[in-house]
C-alpha cells in the first residue's frame, strides 16, 4: 500500500491527508470490483454467446429481467455509495473544521503571484515569488485566502488542501503539517496568460526556526544600495513575470525598452502621452491603470502600499541601469 | 422495391437549393452530421496541437495565450458544435421520424429553422477563430471573462444563438414523439433511442434558457457594464458559477442520454436479443435526465459555498450513479442467450461499455467532497470527463454512425477495417486518457500551458514522462478516427451501392423492417402499419441481408 500511495499520490504531509487517500483507496477498490464485473461479464457473454460460423440465425430466447438479479444491481451500488458519501462528509468535516488554537495566515492571489502576510509581528507582503510561505510544523494553521483581480484557487497537493480565491469575500482553509520540507503550491482556478507560472513554494520547518525567521526577516534589505534592492526587488516582487529585461514584450512593455526611451515619449492606448522620467515610473507603478502603454492589455494590479518609498526608488534606479549595460 | 431515383431521399429532389431549403428531416440530419463532422475534426485538430505542445514542460512553439485560446476553442467547439447537436441533430433528425413511422418531424420548418440558427452560430464562433481567438475557457468564469480583451462577445453570442436551435430541435422532438406514432406504437413500444431522445429534449428546453440568460447578462456587462458577475461592478462572480453550472450539468445530459440510447439499440440488434429491462432503461433515462438538475453545485466544490451546500450536492451526486448503474447492467445483460455478431457498431458499443464505465465510476470519486477538493481542476477531472464525454458519447456516436450509415446512404463501407479502427479507438483512447488519471492524482492542474515552474524538479520531470505518454497515444487515437470516417467516405464511391431491400444486421426497428435503404423521400412508400416491437428477436425471424445492387 505504501508503495503504490507513493507512486498515487503526492507526499502525505497534512493531518488529513492519509484519510483521503484512505477514502481513494476505498472507492478504488469498490470501482475495480464493479468495472471487473462489467468487463468479464461483458466479454464472457459476448463470447458464449457469439454467432459461429455455421450457426443457423434463429429466433432467440425471450428472457428479459430477473427480480433478484434487478435488485442487486440496485442495493448493492446503493451501499458502496452510501458508505462513500458518509465518509466523503466526515473527512470534509474534518478539514473544514478549523482548530481554535490556528495561526492564522493571510494570503492574497494577484495576476500572478501569491503574497503572504503573517500574523502579528511577522513580514507582511513578502510575494511568492521571493521567499517560499514559511510555516512551522505541527501546528495549525489558517489560511484566510481573497483575490484582488480575477478568480485564483490555492492549492498545495501534499497537504490534499484547495480553496478558491475570490476578489469578493474570504473564503478560510487550513492544515496542520506533519513533516518538514518544501513543497510546491499551484494556482488551480484559470486566471490568464501566466495561470501555469503562477506557482510557490511553502517551506514547513521546525516552530523554533520558525519563530526565529519571524523576527528576523526583511530587515537585511536596508544595506542594500538602491539598484541592487531593485533587481532584488525586480524579482521578488513578481515585475519579472510580465517585465523582460531582454527587450521583448511579455505581458507588459520590457524594462531595457523603457530605460532605452527615457527621456523620449510613450504614447497609451488612450491616445494621451508622456515623457519617461521618474515620476512616469513612479506612476505606472502605484497607479497602473491610468497609463496604459498602446499595444498592453492593462492588468497590472497596483502596488500602491505593497512599496515603500524607498522601494520605489530602488525600482527606478535599477531600471535606469539596464540602458547602461545593455550599452556595454 | 423499383430502382428509380424518386424512391431515393439522396437523389430526389435534386439541385443544390433543394438541400438548403429542404424540409426533409433525414437530409437536415445530414447537413448536422456533415457540420458536426466538420468541427469535430476542427477541435480533433486543436486537441493534437495541444497535446503536442504538453508532451514537453515547456510551451514549444505557441506563446501562452495561444495554448489558453486553443483549449477554450476545443472544449467550446466540441461541446456546443459537435457533440449537443451530433446525436440529436443528425442521428436523432434522420432516425426519429422513421422510428415512429411519421412522415416528417411535427415541425419541419422550425426543424430547418433550427439548423439555419446553428450555422449562424457557427459562423460567429468561426469569426472568433479568426478574429484571434478567445481565452476564458469555455466555463467562462467570472471576472476574468468580463475583463480579457479577446473576443469573449462574437463567442457567446454563438452559443446563444446556437442555444435557441438546441430548444427548438427539442421542442420539435418532444411535439413529434407527442403527437406522429403510428397507429398502435404505444410508448412502451417505442425504440430505446427514442425515449432517450426524449429525455434529452425535456432537459434541453429547460435547461438551455438559463446559458442563454447568462450568456446575455455576461455580454451586457461587457458591453454596459451593468453589474452582475464583475465584484468590482457590485456584482458577485459565484453566481456565474451558478447560473452556469445549473446548464452545464444537465447539458452533461443533453451529451449522453443520446449516446445511451444508441447503445440501447445497437446491442439488441447485434445480439440479436431482446434488450434487458426495458422498462428500467426507459425509466432510469428519464429520472437521470431529472436527478441531473439538482447536482450542479458539484462543480463548485472549492468555490466556499456552505458546508451544508456541499453535503447536499454530494448526497444528490451520489443518486445519478443508481440509475445509470442500472443501465450498464442491464445492456450487459442483454448479451445473455443470443447471437452476438463482432461487427463494428457492436465493438463501439462494448468499447462504450468499459469506457464509460470507468467514465462513471471515477464520478464517484469526485462526488466524495473529501477527495474531490484534492482531484478539483486537475487532470483527474480532465480524465473523467474525457471518459464520459469521448469515450462515452463520441464512441457511441461513431457507433451509431456505424450502424445506421447502410440507413443513411445505402453503401456498406469496409467492415474489417472499420473493426480495426473501432480497436484503434479503443486502445488510443485508453493510451491518452488513463495515463491523465495518474497525472491528476500527483495534483497537476488543468489549464496549463507549460508545467516547467513547479517549484520541484522532480515534479516537471514525473509529469513530464506522463504526459509524452499521453501524447503519443493521442496520436494512435486521431490516426484511428480519422480512417474510420475516411472508410465510411469511401464506401459512398460510385458503383457500390446496396440493393435497396437490404438490413445488414437484421434489425427488428421500423426503419429497418419498413421502409429502404436510403429510405424514400417521404420515409415509406405505403402508410407504415406497426406489425412487431422493436426488440421482438424472440418472435420475429428477419435475416441479414448484404446484397450488392
Amino acid at each position: 500500500m505504501d508503495r503504490l500511495t507513493a507512486y498515487l499520490f503526492p507526499e502525505q504531509v497534512s493531518t488529513f491527508a492519509q484519510d483521503i487517500d484512505n477514502l481513494f483507496y476505498f472507492i478504488f477498490y469498490a470501482s475495480i470490483a464493479l468495472l471487473a464485473i462489467v468487463t468479464f461479464g461483458m466479454i464472457y457473454l459476448a463470447i458464449k454467446y457469439r454467432f459461429k460460423k455455421n450457426d443457423e440465425v434463429r429466433l432467440t430466447s425471450s428472457i428479459d429481467h430477473n427480480s433478484i438479479l434487478e435488485s442487486s444491481f440496485v442495493i448493492i451500488p446503493l451501499i458502496l455509495v452510501s458508505i462513500t458519501f458518509v465518509w466523503g462528509i466526515k473527512s470534509y468535516l474534518n478539514m473544514v473544521t478549523v482548530p481554535n488554537d490556528a495561526i492564522e495566515m493571510k494570503i492574497t492571489g494577484q495576476s500572478w503571484y501569491w503574497t503572504w502576510d503573517y500574523p502579528d509581528g511577522g513580514p507582511s507582503n513578502v510575494f511568492s515569488t521571493a521567499e517560499p510561505l514559511v510555516l512551522p510544523v505541527n501546528t495549525p494553521i489558517k489560511i484566510v485566502l481573497s483575490s484582488t483581480d480575477v478568480l485564483h484557487s490555492f492549492y498545495i497537493p501534499v497537504m490534499r488542501a484547495k480553496m478558491d480565491v475570490l476578489p469578493n469575500r474570504y473564503n478560510v482553509m487550513w492544515f496542520d503539517a506533519e513533516k518538514v520540507g518544501e513543497y510546491s503550491i499551484f494556482c488551480t482556478e484559470y486566471c490568464g496568460t501566466q495561470h501555469s507560472q503562477m506557482s510557490g513554494t511553502v517551506k514547513i520547518v521546525p516552530i523554533k526556526v520558525y519563530e526565529k525567521w519571524l523576527t528576523e526577516a526583511g530587515s537585511e534589505d536596508d544595506d542594500l544600495p538602491l539598484d541592487e534592492l531593485g533587481a532584488k526587488l525586480y524579482t521578488n516582487k513578481a515585475c519579472i513575470t510580465c517585465h523582460t529585461l531582454d527587450g521583448s514584450a511579455l505581458v507588459g512593455p520590457s524594462y531595457l525598452q523603457t530605460s532605452q526611451m527615457w527621456g523620449q515619449e510613450r504614447v497609451f492606448d488612450d491616445g494621451n502621452s508622456a515623457t519617461i522620467d521618474d515620476n512616469y515610473i513612479r506612476n505606472s507603478i502605484l497607479e497602473p491603470q491610468s497609463q496604459i502603454v498602446a499595444g498592453y492589455q492593462g492588468v497590472m494590479p497596483t502596488y500602491q502600499g505593497v512599496l515603500n518609498d524607498r522601494e520605489l526608488d530602488a525600482l527606478i534606479a535599477f531600471l535606469k541601469t539596464l540602458k547602461e549595460d545593455s550599452e556595454i | 422495391m423499383s430502382d428509380n431515383h424518386q424512391n431515393n431521399y439522396l437523389t430526389y429532389p435534386k439541385g443544390i437549393m433543394s438541400w438548403l431549403l429542404t424540409l426533409d428531416h433525414k437530409r437536415i440530419g445530414l447537413m448536422y452530421l456533415f457540420g458536426g463532422m466538420f468541427f469535430f475534426f476542427l477541435a480533433g485538430a486543436i486537441a493534437l496541437i495541444m497535446r503536442y505542445v504538453l508532451a514537453t514542460p515547456e510551451a514549444d512553439f505557441i506563446t501562452n495565450d495561444q495554448y489558453n485560446s486553443m483549449y477554450t476553442l476545443h472544449g467550446a467547439i466540441m461541446i456546443f458544435l459537435f457533440i449537443i447537436p451530433a446525436i440529436p441533430g443528425a442521428l436523432g433528425n434522420i432516425l426519429l421520424p422513421l422510428m415512429l413511422g411519421a412522415r416528417d418531424v411535427a415541425f419541419p420548418r422550425l426543424n430547418l429553422f433550427s439548423f439555419y440558427l446553428y450555422s449562424l452560430g457557427a459562423v460567429f464562433v468561426i469569426y472568433t477563430i479568426l478574429a484571434g481567438g478567445v481565452d476564458t475557457g469555455w466555463t467562462f468564469y467570472t471576472p476574468y471573462s468580463t475583463t480579457s480583451t479577446t473576443n469573449v462577445i462574437p463567442m457567446t453570442l454563438g452559443i446563444f444563438i446556437i442555444g435557441f436551435s438546441s430548444i427548438l430541435t427539442g421542442l420539435n422532438f418532444i411535439a413529434t414523439i407527442h403527437k406522429m406514432r403510428i397507429k398502435g406504437l404505444t410508448w412502451y413500444k417505442l425504440p430505446l433511442f427514442v425515449w432517450a431522445l426524449y429525455g434529452t429534449s425535456l432537459v434541453q428546453i429547460t435547461a438551455t434558457p438559463v446559458i442563454a440568460i447568462t450568456m446575455v447578462l455576461l455580454i451586457l456587462e461587457r458591453l454596459l457594464g451593468i453589474g452582475i458577475f464583475d465584484p468590482a461592478l457590485g456584482g458577485d462572480p459565484v453566481l456565474f458559477q451558478h447560473f452556469f453550472w445549473f446548464y452545464s450539468h444537465p447539458a452533461v445530459y443533453i451529451m449522453i442520454l443520446p449516446a445511451f440510447g444508441i447503445i440501447s439499440e445497437i446491442i439488441p440488434v447485434h445480439s440479436r436479443k431482446k434488450v434487458w429491462g426495458y422498462k428500467f432503461i426507459a425509466y432510469s433515462t428519464l429520472s437521470i435526465a431529472f436527478i441531473g438538475f439538482l447536482v450542479w453545485g458539484h462543480h463548485m466544490f472549492t468555490s466556499g459555498q456552505s458546508v451544508f451546500s456541499q453535503i447536499v450536492f454530494s448526497f444528490i451526486t451520489y443518486f445519478v450513479g443508481i440509475p445509470t448503474g442500472i443501465k450498464i447492467f442491464s445492456w450487459m445483460l442483454t448479451m445473455y442467450r443470443g447471437q452476438v455478431s463482432f461487427t463494428p457498431p457492436m465493438l463501439y458499443a462494448l468499447s462504450f461499455l468499459f469506457l464509460f464505465t470507468i467514465g462513471g465510476l471515477t464520478g464517484i470519486f469526485l462526488g466524495a467532497v473529501a477527495l474531490d477538493i484534492h482531484l478539483h481542476d486537475t487532470y483527474f477531472v480532465v480524465a473523467h470527463f474525457h471518459y464520459v464525454m469521448q469515450g462515452g458519447t463520441i464512441v457511441a456516436f461513431l457507433g451509431g454512425l456505424h450502424h445506421w450509415w447502410p440507413k443513411s446512404f445505402g453503401t456498406m463501407y469496409n467492415q474489417t477495417i472499420a473493426n480495426i479502427c473501432a480497436i484503434g479507438v479503443f486502445i488510443g483512447f485508453n493510451g491518452t486518457f488513463f495515463p491523465q488519471f495518474l497525472l491528476g492524482l500527483r495534483g497537476m492542474p488543468r489549464r496549463y500551458a507549460t508545467y516547467d515552474n513547479l517549484g520541484s524538479e522532480a515534479l516537471v520531470e514525473q509529469y513530464a514522462a506522463t504526459h509524452s505518454y499521453s501524447t503519443f497515444w493521442s496520436g494512435i487515437l486521431g490516426l484511428a478516427i480519422f480512417i474510420s470516417v475516411v472508410n465510411l467516405l469511401w464506401s459512398l464511391r460510385k458503383n457500390n451501392k446496396l440493393d435497396p431491400g437490404t438490413n445488414p444486421w437484421g434489425a427488428l426497428t421500423m426503419e429497418w423492417t419498413h421502409t429502404t435503404s436510403p429510405p424514400h423521400p417521404h420515409n415509406f412508400e405505403e402508410e407504415p402499419v406497426l406489425t412487431h416491437g422493436p426488440y421482438d428477436y424472440d418472435k420475429v425471424l428477419v435475416k441479414p441481408t448484404l446484397k450488392r445492387k
